[in-house]
């Protein structure tokens, strides 16, 4: 007799998170990941360099309009280091987001015939996203060099963490959002437009301080975006934020991360029958 | 201690319990919710327009480990539904499944299978999905490609594969899965005879190896040939459950009525019938907005699903001037070639000019009986069709 397996197959869990299948199938997040990056730059030229590319790109546009042009402060840092690290810790949301949102339906085929915690698609699109920031990062870190630009220590420490809330934003929105458009396509033309709003809600290219009204800062505060934006900034600024900022938006990631896990996983043991 | 070790061997490794699965159609829609009729029907205080489904009921049977079971039935009996509620893929609404094992399903080879990426890469991809362990594929990989004859291009983008070619890869990978219960949905239907030759090879030394096997096939020589027992399942329920002889037998009975109604659907009833010594095929059909070209086409195949003849009007180039209806039935009088004594199965399609609107997913079956055959004909020597022959000896 083999190990004793047995399992049982029921209506319907109602397991928050069951982490022990997670971690049975945790080869699959890496598989998914690895297909993802591998179909991505399969018959570019370019390859891998597309994923600084377009960051290069859009610093170059962003500093020539709002920099020059528009003359918007920065806090003391050059422009394009300013918006450059804006639009990188923007990009894991936006890139992971639109991701997410789209990876049920695209992977409808394989989800209609074989199971896996479904977790493992939104989570590994956005793990795509990630691979994207790492390969940029590593540009940011020359342009740092080039302008020799002074960088506190502490940002071992608000790096991560700005990392690791960008990550949870786009995860909470990501799955909510991945769930929808399973049941409601409609959401296929909402994302872009949505990732787009929230991009000019969230101080990526200004700081918060240019908005005169105070109601108006604490009302962009709680885009989810906002503390990863501001801790990637703050070794490069050394000007803490207003801390009043930065638990606004640490709960309102945390609660879209709930909002989002929770509905996904309520809804997907019906995904093959809508998909 | 050896009475119990004996009684935990002796515990079925499927238990299936009460299963009913229910959906709900909805009759505006299509295949997914639309968010303004949502927001609209909310705003008028009307619900939706539903109506339930059973598509299983109070199904329950046991499989003891090793055995291999052919589940059979026609279109819309529940198969599929069955299939993925044990593969997990769908929960059921009522009911439960102990597993004693684990279960890998196979309802469809090659799922995940990506054109951009190469034999390899597709290898461990597919066989991850399947739950293999990478160490398990790494330590297989090189039977995997030998099964597959695909070593050449191993590094080749699968988009550059003949589909022969992609389907040994895809079958070559599930061929190699080591579950306890194996879940095999229809792989068969596919590729040509000598390679579905191969894959019902592989899968009688699964079940010799004491594995449990699922199978669900329109091939009833496959499901002859592979399974002791069977289930016959109807409208959402079991018929019968005993030896596949038993179950085959009761399978193309019912399969004699040759008729096939189908609702909310463009087609709404197909029915094929011997005349004499042709076939007369009728469909009718019912589009939103008229077509201007009626654009029927069937085959038939042998029991195995090897086609045998087919054709439809534009290929005869059959004219229809001045068509323009949304509704109406079709006949299709089949007098050549004739077809010698058996079971045979129909495939219909049906569009206009342009597109196809519909296609029947399952043959349907029908008979052919009463033919005036040449003497001691034997259609697995001298083929399905009758020739018509003058002899002239000089």
């Amino acid at each position: 007799m083999q190990k004793d397996i047995e399992y049982i197959i029921e209506p319907t869990e109602k397991k928050f998170l069951n982490f022990a299948v997670l971690w049975q199938y945790r080869e699959l997040f890496y598989f998914f990941t690895w297909r993802d990056i591998k179909i991505k730059y399969k018959q570019t030229a370019l390859g891998f360099l597309w994923a600084i590319l377009q960051p290069l790109l859009m610093m170059s546009i962003f500093t020539l309009f709002f920099g020059r042009a528009l003359n918007i402060p920065s806090q003391n840092l050059p422009y394009p280091i300013y918006v450059f690290s804006g639009l990188l810790i923007w990009n894991i949301f936006s890139t992971g987001l639109n991701n997410a949102a789209n990876s049920m339906v695209n992977n409808a085929s394989i989800i209609k015939k074989i199971y896996f915690p479904r977790l493992i698609v939104p989570v590994s699109s956005i793990l795509v996203a990630l691979f994207d920031f790492l390969m940029a990062l590593i540009l940011f870190i020359s342009i740092l060099i080039f302008y020799k630009q002074p960088v506190s220590w502490t940002i071992v420490f608000y790096w991560p963490f700005a990392m690791l809330f960008s990550v949870i934003a786009t995860l909470g929105l990501g799955c909510w959002l991945a769930a929808l458009n399973v049941k409601y396509r409609d959401f296929r033309y909402v994302i872009p437009f949505l990732i787009q709003v929230l991009f000019f809600l969230t101080p990526v290219l200004y700081p918060i301080s240019l908005l005169k009204h105070p109601l108006l800062q604490y009302a962009l505060a709680t885009s989810p975006m906002y503390i990863a934006v501001e801790f990637f900034r703050l070794p490069l600024t050394n000007t803490l934020p207003n801390m009043d900022f930065v638990w606004i938006s640490l709960a309102s990631n945390i609660v879209f991360l709930l909002i989002g896990v929770i509905y996904f996983r309520r809804t997907e043991d019906f995904f093959a029958d809508f998909a | 201690m050896l009475i119990l070790l004996d009684e935990i061997t002796m515990k079925p490794i499927l238990e299936i319990q009460d299963i009913s699965k229910k959906f709900r159609i909805s009759h505006q829609t299509g295949s997914y919710l639309n968010l303004r009729e949502r927001v609209v029907n909310a705003l008028k205080f009307e619900k939706n327009s539903t109506e339930d489904f059973w598509a299983l009921k109070d199904i329950s049977f046991e499989v003891q480990a090793g055995e291999s079971i052919g589940i059979i039935g026609r279109n819309g009996a529940g198969k599929s539904t069955l299939l993925k509620i044990l593969s997990k893929i769908t929960p059921p609404t009522q009911g439960r499944i102990i597993s004693r094992g684990r279960i890998a399903s196979l309802l469809e080879v090659g799922t995940g299978f990506h054109p951009e990426l190469t034999g390899r890469e597709n290898i461990f991809f597919n066989g991850s999905l399947l739950g293999m362990k990478r160490k398990e594929i790494e330590s297989r990989f090189d039977e995997i490609v030998d099964f597959s004859g695909v070593e050449k291009f191993l590094d080749t983008p699968l988009k550059h594969y003949s589909s022969g070619m992609q389907l040994r890869l895809a079958f070559a990978v599930a061929a190699f899965l080591e579950p306890e219960i194996l879940i095999i949905d229809e792989v068969l239907a596919v590729g040509d005879a000598e390679f579905q030759k191969k894959c019902l090879g592989k899968m009688e030394d699964v079940s010799k190896s004491g594995r449990t096997i699922l199978f669900v096939s329109h091939n009833m020589d496959a499901v002859l040939s592979l399974c002791k027992s069977g289930i016959l399942l109807k409208e959402g329920g079991i018929d019968v459950f005993g030896t596949t002889q038993d179950v085959v037998k009761k399978y193309h009975l019912e399969m004699d009525q040759n008729v096939l109604s189908i609702e909310n659907e463009v087609i709404k009833f197909i029915e094929i019938k011997q005349i004499d010594e042709g076939l007369l095929l009728t469909v009718k059909f019912n589009t939103k907005t008229p077509i201007d070209y009626p654009n029927l086409g069937f085959s038939i195949a042998d029991i195995s699903g090897h086609a045998i003849t087919g054709t439809n009007p534009r290929k005869s180039k059959r004219e229809f001037p001045n068509f323009s209806r949304s509704e109406g039935v079709i006949e299709v009088k089949i007098q050549s070639p004739k077809l010698s004594n058996g079971t045979y199965q129909l495939f219909v399609w049906f569009g206009d000019w342009h597109s196809n609107f519909f296609e029947t997913k399952d043959p349907i079956l029908f008979q052919i009986n009463d033919i005036a055959e040449e003497h001691n004909r034997n259609p697995k020597l001298d083929g399905y069709v009758i020739p018509h022959c003058e002899w002239t000896v000089s």
